[in-house]
């Protein structure tokens, strides 16, 4: 029988490294992850997870041991955030490009300067070039679930690719909610031993990995981890499908939430989704027509959700918790890219709010909404705009 | 008919083919290495082929695996130019959770290890790894064209540290990355020469059968960077050693006091005490080995550089106490 315990989603990532029996864990503390793999230790010192963990001396170590235990063959598992995912970036395009099914668990945090440890998804969205999938959960339900989701689909043969699950700073690593731990047989059912088809790092059958290529071979290694992305798509429905019919909770790449009849239609990604849903909520009993719409995976994009989603609205507005210079959010210039060949599309006002961990209140999505109402009604708005900015201190 | 039995395995781990320099040092450092490892295996666990090789980027990375082809017949992994040591350390991790039997070596160059490694290399040593980690010393970065690094010693010429009107050549003495090494107290640390391979492979077998961490620093010749003969690497790699250039020492349990010192060789007269060296006087100048070197060549215009060069020697080994004389070449 599942258990249900109230935790943080530190906790609930840590539980779902235990399900999924890594064999070596290599992590550094950092805000607000840390209890990650504070609560690991517990599990390997108490004989409940039968794992080396490797304390090592920095996040650079930490996925650079994870690279070299997945290419010995076995699963692995890490967790960080902020700098400490900006100092495994130079490895995380490693780990993607020799095909590592390895899993991060990341409290999404702020990057310096100035130092910030609170939440918005700059860090892991700075990633996305990496070939890494990539989860956003809203809740620690979520957080631990993803973890799960995430294993099966890095492990698939046609991906073959590591994947982090995004949870936000504080909102979510250090709030309890009650969580749903999972049986261990049904996820040892569900994930099954790791057991990468080709030899790694075996003595008996001796292979190279990691060389150099030439001009003649590097193109078609890249377009692999492409290939790979494009295979996730489809593996992760099945993942979801398998994962729902197993355990109950259902998950969809962009989860719709009172979309039918909306004109507008409220995109974003982890907790901030939650807040999102009750605001609609809120509209639909004034009897504006809006519905909102949550990212669950965020890598590989998920085009074909996002040109169903744009089928419903006449305003898409983006949420986001990150900037891309000149262009505005990250899922701005996605959701521009999904959407650009269709014959007919939505307006698309992109809004950046809560960076840093500024809380979003219904105030600020008052504001984007008046911005979103302008635009159906084809009054020109910006199409990047800050909100709740305190222009008095600039 | 007796048949004598060959000093070393005739089994090859880094096979012909690969695209080193003729001539190139490190990559015979890298052969004795593996087979020193693999004579090693054999002895300790019956199995010649029990250990895995986790290398840094530089030149002896990417003269051996150009994809689609490999010289390695071990099994063989490279992540990045920084982290051979912790990279070494997940594999090890993961063969003790496989329950396979065996070591796992770590290879750098001296860049990988000596400065940008640093830091990888001292984790991995504290946490205790079963690895044994061998720094091939061709005192330069090599790969990206013959850089400086904190392993280039004294007066040398690089393509960063040029001789010019107010420059000798690399101004700072040589970082000893063994000695910082032996300071984390790991069971055993040694500098070895592929001038002495006899003694080489002997310390790579003794540190491939030690249970945890081990370093194992080698100088080898380059004859790209360092503009010396093809042909004379061995030769040039002895004179280091005869000269007092470079020591031969091993620390076993980071018991610098009781630092073992071998005798150089070449005519130097050895002081000992209670079987401890405590003095060396060479017999042949510093000079001998210079010369045979382009990176060195303008050092022979200012002597007085190459006295500072003395000072520093006598200095490094004065710090593993030992007082050397170095005798001046004769006028
Ligand atoms: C983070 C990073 N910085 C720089 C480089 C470029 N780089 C590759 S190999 C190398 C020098 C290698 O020098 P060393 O470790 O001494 O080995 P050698 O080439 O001499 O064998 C450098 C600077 C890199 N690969 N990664
Ligand atoms: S440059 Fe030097 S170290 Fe590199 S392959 Fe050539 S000889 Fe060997």
């Amino acid at each position: 029988m599942p258990i249900r315990k109230v935790m943080k989603a530190n906790e609930a990532a840590a539980w779902a490294a235990k399900l999924a029996k890594p064999k070596v864990i290599a992590a550094f503390p950092i805000t607000p992850s840390t209890l990650v793999p504070e609560k690991i230790s517990e599990f390997v010192a108490d004989g409940e997870l039968d794992a080396e963990f490797i304390k090592v001396e920095s996040e650079h170590s930490a996925i650079s041991a994870c690279v070299g235990a997945s290419a010995a063959g076995v699963r692995t598992f890490t967790a960080t955030a902020s700098q400490g995912l900006a100092l495994m970036h130079e490895i995380l395009f490693i780990a993607a490009g020799m095909r590592l099914p390895i899993v991060i668990a990341v409290g999404n945090r702020s990057l310096s300067a100035p130092i910030n440890i609170w939440n918005d998804w700059q860090d892991t969205i700075s990633e996305r070039d990496t070939g890494w999938l990539q989860f956003y959960a809203e809740n620690n339900q979520e957080a631990l679930d993803l973890i799960l989701i995430a294993y099966k689909v890095a492990e698939n043969e046609k991906v073959l690719l590591p994947a982090m699950v995004g949870f936000d700073a504080f909102i979510l690593t250090h709030t309890v909610e009650p969580v749903e731990i999972p049986d261990q047989e049904l996820v040892d059912e569900f994930l099954g031993e790791y057991e990468p088809k080709y030899a790694y790092l075996d003595p008996a059958r001796p292979i190279t990995q990691g060389t150099l290529a030439f001009p003649a071979h590097y193109m078609e290694a890249r377009y692999t981890v492409w290939e790979a992305n494009e295979n996730a798509r489809k593996v992760i429905d099945e993942a979801f499908a398998e994962f729902e019919k197993k355990f109950g909770r259902k998950y969809q790449k962009i989860e719709e939430y009172r979309t039918e009849d909306a004109e507008i239609i409220f995109v974003t990604m982890g907790s901030l989704a939650g807040t999102v849903k009750e605001y609609v909520d809120h509209l639909r009993e004034q009897g504006i027509k809006v519905g909102a719409a949550k990212m669950t995976v965020y890598r590989p994009f998920p085009i074909e959700e996002v040109r169903a989603l744009a089928k419903k609205a006449k305003v898409l507005a983006l949420l986001e918790k990150n900037v891309t210079f000149s262009v505005g959010g990250a899922l701005f210039q996605d959701f521009s890219r999904a959407l650009i060949n269709e014959s007919e599309k939505p307006k698309i006002v992109d809004f950046i709010l809560g960076l840093g961990g500024r809380d979003v209140t219904f105030k600020d999505l008052d504001e984007a909404l008046a911005i979103a109402q302008k635009a159906l009604n084809g009054e020109a708005v910006d199409e990047v705009n800050w909100i709740g900015l305190r222009k008095e201190i600039l | 008919m007796a048949v004598r039995k060959p000093p070393i395995t005739t089994r090859e781990y880094w096979a012909p083919g690969h695209a080193a320099c003729a001539g190139c040092g490190c990559a015979t450092a890298l052969r004795l290495a593996t087979k020193a490892f693999s004579e090693a295996m054999e002895e300790k666990y019956g199995d010649p082929n029990a250990f895995a090789i986790a290398q840094a980027t530089g030149c002896m990375e990417v003269v051996s695996a150009v994809f689609p082809y490999t010289a390695w017949k071990a099994p063989w992994v490279h992540v990045a130019f920084e982290n051979a040591a912790a990279a070494a350390s997940g594999v090890e991790a993961a063969w003790k959770k496989l329950g396979r039997k065996g070591k796992i070596l770590a290879i750098g160059g001296d860049g990988g290890t000596a400065d940008i490694g640093m830091q990888a290399l001292s984790g991995m040593l504290e946490r205790w790894h079963n690895v044994v980690y061998l720094m091939y010393d061709n005192e330069a970065y090599m790969n990206t064209g013959i850089q400086r690094s904190s392993s280039t010693p004294y007066g040398a010429w690089t393509t960063t540290s040029p001789p010019g009107k107010y420059s000798i050549g690399e101004d700072k003495p040589k970082k000893w990355v063994a000695l910082i090494a032996a300071a984390h107290q790991v069971p055993y640390v040694a500098t070895a020469s592929i001038g002495n391979p006899f003694d080489f492979v002997k310390k790579m077998k003794k540190a491939a059968k030690v249970d945890g961490p081990a370093f194992v620093q080698v100088q080898c010749t380059c004859p790209t960077g360092w503009k010396s003969p093809l042909e004379k690497g061995v030769e040039i790699a002895r004179l280091a050693i005869e000269t007092g250039v470079w020591p031969l020492f091993e620390i076993e349990n980071g018991d610098i006091w009781n630092i073992k010192i071998q005798a150089p060789g070449g005519g130097a007269k050895v002081k000992r005490e209670g079987g401890r060296v405590v003095a060396i006087e060479f017999k042949k100048p510093i000079e001998e080995y210079l010369k045979l070197q382009g990176r060195f060549k303008h050092l022979f215009k200012q002597p007085e550089a190459i006295d500072v060069m003395r000072e520093q020697i006598k200095a490094m080994w004065r710090t593993i106490g030992v007082e050397v004389t170095l005798p001046k070449p004769e006028e």
